[in-house]
């Protein structure tokens, strides 16, 4: 299993490379060590840095299957984990009924109904059940409360899930996992001890044009440096909501469009809106950007 | 390499870091996977495998820098320039230098040649060039002895201010300004001066990393590692905090506030089930085949609590008090339904001025400028603070309500009224007070703390992230 997946940490970097996903060296070692360890990776950081675009990008790469569960408050172990198909498991016992019941058979049918067949595989099951490479993302997981959290934990550690009606279920292959945090609260001890740990912050310069010259059609390589430089000086800002990747190459996108060969503060103003989503954010912004550093 | 890496946990755990020991197994696995000479691919594998929140990387990769400074290709203290570098630096001085006596070496060069060549490092981004001549610069400026026992930030300064970086960047704007082919625009100028200033901070961390080299070098690891340690944004004082801490903190708070949001509301949810969930009911019926005989509730959705701040803002908490509004900004963006007053001696309701104003920054100045809060003399004067508020504000607590105080309880000897608090305390569901002193101090002068302590449900010590987490915790 796995071992051959990635010679070394170049490869890593590479083939990301190739779906279009640029790697710093944190994230390239991260995910390298990922797969070698066969542990989760807990992904941290600001929105719109590429935290779900990784996992997406990693499936992508090694041309595996992205099986991806959305967290919300709320999430139960009937949604993440499995279910009965209980509608399945009356119609069952109906069936029966209307033939002839007998009390001999009861022990049959409880076998009959507690099993694959009425079983309803929900994401955490489906990617340790799986046949092919699963890459597993599990998207937001600070949504969820600390105590729905244990849930995951056993996947997490031992790559396993145990009905009590079926026994263990054991992987059949280990899927790469992704954990994404926008950390709005502190995850439990017990979650980030099992998890290699991975922050994702806004990209540096250079990366940050390298990625606007990957991912914009037609950009030149002046305007893509002077929009990183843009974006840069309003992280500097003190700001509701700082810019993100994402928004950053939205407003690439948008300035192609438009045309722009090189931007002056007025066509900076004018689409501020596309970088920057709170009212206060963009008159505060403009103005900083009118008065010179 | 066993003794190094468990030496390096130590020196984590000593930091503050909680490693727990599956976390060191784990970095002792990862790195057999990682090539020993890539030294960053080994900081990020010891980094994931250690390091669980990100506000402690910067604790983390001081130790790091300590433990594996002597490990990495920059490490070149003896000979003075560095194998990596020499090349390109041999041939680039000897371009720029040609006909003035050809030397060779960064060591015997004059302060304006340095500063020459730093000047064109940065001009042109010329990492190498600006690794050398940080090295360069230590060696020349920083007057650094053997031995001797100062710490690195003198010798920091020493170097800094002989290479006048202020200077530097005039200089390098006159020089971008004479390179553009037309005028520039204010736009175009103030990119540029980011752009240097970012080059300028690369060189001061350089020069920085060049001395703590040297100093371990010097003094050897365990030596370096002790005095560089500082404490973990968590156990920052409020009262002490730098500007930069301070910012930490105030990230930190956000996430603090929903925890806190949280659990007041929790504590409801528990006692009542809500109306009859048929999808889980029937899903239970299984297990009895097919008889509901156990029903399902669902969860009642949870209350918005109710919360009543009420906070000082005298001169004697001023620091606090920076922070005290901060947390009542988070809060009120959590609870539905918060009121916060402040006060010195006199009482205002501040409520409308943080629902009103997005930004933090403007809430603060407004809440420093506007509200009125004294009432003689603008010296804390709990007693008759909250006189004003039971006689105006003292109707409207109900038991919903959570009220909290913020403050030092220092009354400058002023009547009390703690009936005040006495009566709140009947009315509301619960009353909490955060007190930003050390325990030690409670009580002791002016502080009339434990009169007040008696009637709440509870004071808490709160002079760190650490304890006001410990507090949220504390309410569940």
């Amino acid at each position: 299993m796995g071992d051959t997946m990635f010679g070394d940490l170049a490869s890593v970097r590479d083939g990301l490379k190739d779906v279009d996903y640029l790697a710093d060296d944190g994230i390239a070692s991260v995910v390298f060590l990922a797969e070698k360890l066969g542990k989760p990776v807990l992904v941290e950081g600001p929105a719109g840095t590429g935290k779900t675009e990784l996992a997406k990008s990693v499936a992508a790469m090694t041309d595996a299957r992205l099986i991806r569960l959305q967290c919300y408050e709320g999430l139960d172990e009937a949604k993440a984990l499995y279910e009965w198909n209980y509608k399945k498991q009356l119609l069952r016992i109906q069936a029966d009924r209307g033939s002839e019941a007998s009390s001999e058979d009861w022990t049959e049918l409880q076998d009959d109904i507690f099993n694959d067949e009425f079983l309803l595989t929900r994401p955490l099951l489906e990617a340790i059940s799986a046949e092919e490479k699963i890459v597993l993302l599990i998207d937001e997981v600070d949504r969820v409360e600390v105590e729905t959290e244990a849930l995951l934990l056993e996947i997490l550690s031992d790559y396993q899930v145990s009905i009590p009606e079926l026994g263990t279920i054991e992987a059949k292959q280990i899927p790469i996992v992704f954990l994404t945090s926008n950390n709005t609260r502190e995850l439990s001890e017990a979650l980030k001890r099992r998890c290699l740990f991975l922050h994702i912050d806004y990209p540096q310069l250079e990366r940050e044009k390298e990625i606007v010259l990957t991912k914009v059609d037609g950009i030149s390589d002046n305007l893509a440096e002077q929009v990183a430089r843009i974006v840069r000086s309003i992280r500097q800002i003190e700001l509701k909501k700082s810019p993100s990747v994402s928004e950053t190459l939205d407003w690439a996108r948008t300035l192609v469009l438009l045309g722009v060969e090189s931007i002056d503060v007025e066509q900076a103003k004018e689409s501020l809106h596309i970088l920057l989503k709170y009212q206060s954010d963009i008159e505060k912004a403009a103005k900083e950007l009118t008065v010179e550093g | 390499m066993l003794d190094l890496m468990s030496g390096f946990v130590v020196e984590l755990r000593n930091a503050g870091l909680p490693v727990s020991l599956t976390e060191n197994l784990d970095a002792m696995e990862a790195v057999k996977h990682i090539p020993i000479e890539d030294r960053d691919a080994f900081k990020y594998a010891l980094a994931a495998t250690l390091v669980k929140n990100e506000q402690h990387w910067k604790a983390f990769e001081t130790v790091f820098e300590v433990y594996f400074s002597l490990r990495g290709p920059e490490y070149n203290v003896v000979d003075e320039d560095g194998e990596i570098d020499e090349d390109s630096l041999e041939e680039w001085m000897s371009q720029q230098m040609r006909g003035m006596g050809g030397q060779g070496s960064a060591e015997d060069m004059s302060p304006e040649e340095i500063a020459e060549m730093l000047f064109r490092a940065l001009m042109n981004a010329d990492e190498a060039m600006m690794a050398a001549m940080a090295r360069a610069a230590v060696t020349q400026f920083a007057g650094m002895e053997p031995g001797r026992p100062v710490g690195g930030t003198y010798y920091l300064y020493r170097t800094l201010r002989n290479l006048d970086l202020d200077g530097m960047m005039d200089r390098l704007m006159e020089e971008a300004q004479e390179r553009s082919d037309n005028d520039m625009t204010p736009l175009q100028e103030r990119l540029e001066r980011e752009e240097f200033e970012n080059r300028i901070e690369d060189l001061k961390r350089e020069i920085e990393a060049e001395i703590r080299r040297r100093l371990v070098a010097d003094r050897g690891v365990e030596a370096m590692a002790k005095t560089l340690r500082k404490p973990l944004p968590e156990d920052v004082d409020f009262m002490h905090a730098s500007r930069e801490e301070m910012a930490n903190i105030r990230k930190a708070i956000q996430p603090l506030t929903r925890k806190l949001a949280a659990r007041l509301a929790r504590k409801r949810k528990h006692k009542r089930k809500g109306p009859l969930d048929f999808r889980a009911t029937v899903r239970q019926s299984l297990s009895y085949g097919g008889v509901p005989a156990e029903p399902r509730f669902r969860n009642p959705r949870p209350n918005k609590p109710e919360l009543i701040v009420v906070a000082d803002i005298s001169g004697s908490v001023a620091a606090f008090a920076r922070f005290t509004l901060h947390l009542v900004y988070a809060l009120q963006n959590q609870f539905s339904k918060v009121r916060s007053f402040v006060f010195i001696d006199g009482l205002d309701e501040v409520t409308h001025m943080f629902q009103n104003e997005e930004d933090i920054t403007n809430a603060v100045h407004r809440v420093n400028t506007e509200a009125d809060v004294v009432w003689v003399d603008g010296h804390s004067d709990y007693g008759h603070a909250f006189g004003v508020f039971w006689e105006n504000f003292g109707s409207e607590i109900n038991s919903k309500s959570t009220v909290m105080f913020l403050g030092d309880a220092r009354n400058n000897y002023h009547a009390t009224n703690a009936w005040v608090i006495k009566e709140t305390a009947k009315k509301a569901r619960s009353v909490f007070w955060l007190n930003p002193e050390p325990k030690s101090y409670w009580d002791t002068g002016d502080s009339v703390i434990t009169e007040y302590a008696t009637h709440t449900d509870g004071v808490f010590e709160c002079r760190n992230l650490r304890q006001l987490e410990g507090f949220v915790d504390h309410l569940a």
